[in-house]
């Protein structure tokens, strides 16, 4: 298509806004991160790098990391498994149901974070009587983690055609020997974009995790939103949250790599919940591309 | 194949064929595409289950036998050769999990890549070959096997005409080297023509008529394997129905017509000229309309469009009107 080119300005425009909206304050943060004084003033009266071995130093902060790593990993982990499964099932095999399956995996997503954590919490405390823990976390994490793994590789099974399955099958191997040699390696780049994406949602999450995490326990979120309003402490989650920002881009930026040489399907990894409600509705053949960049 | 169908809910595909193969044919289901020959072919690969009927291999019915347990063999359409493995890899794929050793699996690999001649290309990815080589090579995987049957769903359809018309060549002299039974899914009744032992011409679910390709042409027993092999040129006289193929009609010059000949007056309705050929279609007095081609061998009718709505006659041997059925259907719709 070729845009005059004043429309073709207007978009340029249109893209730089959109940019700059998302962009300045990370960067404002960034600044405040080096800032030589502890009190948020603009601009910064001087610029540091003190902050950033005091963040480093600081003992809460890293437990809180080392449990968002392991509340992530293990999330991930579980919703890789479930997540393919379901996805190979609705993929490949017609039963009665299978739309309905389809939408009620992918409707966590859309739901608001704080239903899912108040459904949680109730249902944990309240009627199986078991105490929050970081158990409880994953399990809250791993709902919406199940989502992201799910429509990357149901995506990616919808493009690779089933007669490699069928092939396979036809020359003589068995269904777990054309799991292993066809169905898995051709969902490789799929799994592990959608596990990094999963990662990174969980490694973020505040909602759920306030709803189902123990008492003396942080994940990474919650420890930067409980020491938000100490002053003395701030300058410190500012560095915190420039690592955080810097760490969570290798994922991103790995899953978007492994998606774009595949020309797969990237999953969402969503700030607006909103935006995942959108996506998600009807449950039919377009809730796949639930690519929220 | 006993009086096999295939429902999908309301939609019938394939409504009760009865079909024997011989070992060693090379066997071709023809017919236009919704006509159940292509459904036929996966029930016999296994990957669709009859709604009823049976499906015998060699005497055995292989009903409920899952895929990976039949002696059978298929070429796909698109090919299915696996993106993320070398083409020797593909080619030794069925030994790979039969639990071939590697060394036996190289070597009869490599086999096959030479007997459909592409010795050599083992350490190349399917996205590095061209069409006719990726043919190639999903062939060689499929007869690696040594299947007592080889399917092939239309292998040479994304082809294009040059190359299938040495594919189809090739094809068949690769069946007389392996010996193993042949069937050929296709909706080109030229193909069918070439390569066959035998052809099935599939309508709507059943099959009209299975015969040589040399009977299907010249004895079509119904108006539609008439009209899907060739020209359908069916006429109606004295209640009696009946085709002639194009090349059979003659145009009778100054009403003189040879000894045995039926003649009919008519009125040239369309011409074309084609290079070889000159074909006309003749609207007859008597009714209906017939196709019919002359070779130009002394002098192209040079100004082929003065002659549209000249009177003529035509004739045929009456040996040459074959009659036939009104088979299921009748799409081209009668003359």
């Amino acid at each position: 298509m070729r845009l005059s080119r004043r429309s073709t300005n207007l978009l340029r425009l249109a893209v730089g806004i959109g940019l700059a909206f998302i962009y300045i304050p990370l960067i404002v943060l960034a600044i405040y991160a080096f800032n030589a004084s502890n009190t948020t003033a603009w601009p910064p009266p001087g610029l540091t790098l003190d902050w950033f071995p005091k963040a480093i130093e600081e003992e809460f902060a890293r437990e809180a990391f080392v449990t968002s790593i392991k509340a992530g990993t293990i999330a991930t982990a579980i919703a890789l498994v479930l997540g393919t499964l379901a996805s190979l099932a609705v993929a490949r095999h017609r039963f009665f149901g299978r739309e309905t399956i389809s939408f009620l995996v992918i409707l966590p997503i859309a739901l608001p974070g704080i239903v899912t954590g108040v459904a949680f919490n109730n249902t944990f405390t309240q009627v199986l009587g078991i105490d929050l823990t970081l158990f409880t976390v994953i399990v809250g994490h791993a709902t919406f983690c199940i989502v992201v793994v799910y429509n990357n590789v149901i995506a990616r099974l919808r493009r690779v055609s089933a007669s490699f399955e069928e092939a396979s099958a036809d020359l003589g191997a068995h269904t777990w020997q054309t799991f292993r040699f066809v169905t898995l390696p051709s969902m490789r780049t799929a799994l592990a974009a959608g596990g990094l994406l999963a990662f990174a949602l969980s490694f973020d999450e505040i909602i759920v995790t306030n709803f189902t995490i123990g008492p003396g326990e942080e994940t990474l979120p919650i420890w930067i939103f409980r020491n938000l309003f100490r002053s003395q402490q701030l300058p410190i989650v500012n560095a915190v949250a420039v690592i955080v920002v810097l760490l969570s881009i290798i994922p991103v930026y790995l899953a978007h790599r492994l998606t774009r040489e595949e020309g797969g399907a990237a999953g969402g990894r969503g700030a607006g919940r909103g935006d995942r409600a959108g996506k998600a509705e009807g449950g039919g053949v377009e809730t796949e591309a639930t690519a929220i960049p | 194949m006993a009086d096999l169908t295939k429902h999908y809910g309301e939609v019938v595909a394939v409504a009760g064929i009865d079909l024997e193969i011989r070992q060693g044919e090379f066997f071709t289901m023809l017919g236009p595409s919704g006509s159940g020959k292509t459904t036929t072919l996966r029930m016999i690969a296994g990957f669709e289950d009859p709604s009823s009927g049976t499906v015998e291999l060699a005497g055995r019915n292989v009903g409920g036998i899952p895929p990976y347990d039949r002696a059978v063999n298929t070429v796909f359409q698109d090919y299915a050769l696996f993106p993320h493995m070398t083409v020797s890899e593909n080619v030794a794929y069925g030994l790979r999990v039969a639990g071939v050793a590697k060394g036996e699996r190289a070597r009869r690999g490599e086999e096959a890549l030479e007997m459909v001649r592409l010795p050599g290309y083992g350490d190349r990815k399917p996205a590095e070959l061209s069409g006719g080589q990726r043919q190639r090579v999903a062939l060689a995987r499929a007869i690696v096997n040594r299947p007592k049957v080889l399917l092939l769903d239309e292998p040479l359809g994304a082809l294009d005409l040059k190359l299938r018309e040495q594919m189809q060549a090739e094809l068949k002299s690769i069946q007389g080297e392996v010996g193993i039974t042949f069937v050929y899914v296709t909706h080109d009744q030229d193909e069918a023509l070439t390569m066959s032992d035998r052809i099935a011409v599939f309508n709507e679910g059943v099959i009209e008529q299975v015969s040589s390709p040399f009977k299907l042409y010249e004895e079509p027993a119904t108006e539609f394997v008439a009209g899907f092999v060739g020209v359908s040129n069916v006429l109606e006289r004295d209640g009696a129905r009946f085709t002639i193929r194009p090349e059979k009609i003659q145009l009778v010059e100054n009403g003189a017509a040879p000894d045995g000949v039926h003649t009919e007056r008519g009125r040239i309705a369309e011409i074309a000229y084609v290079g070889m050929v000159t074909r006309y279609t003749v609207s007859l007095d008597a009714g209906g309309k017939v196709e019919l081609i002359r070779q130009n061998t002394e002098s192209a009718a040079e100004d082929v469009g003065s002659m549209r709505g000249k009177e003529v006659v035509v004739g045929w041997r009456p040996e040459h009107a074959v009659a036939v059925r009104d088979g299921t259907t009748n799409e081209e719709g009668s003359p």
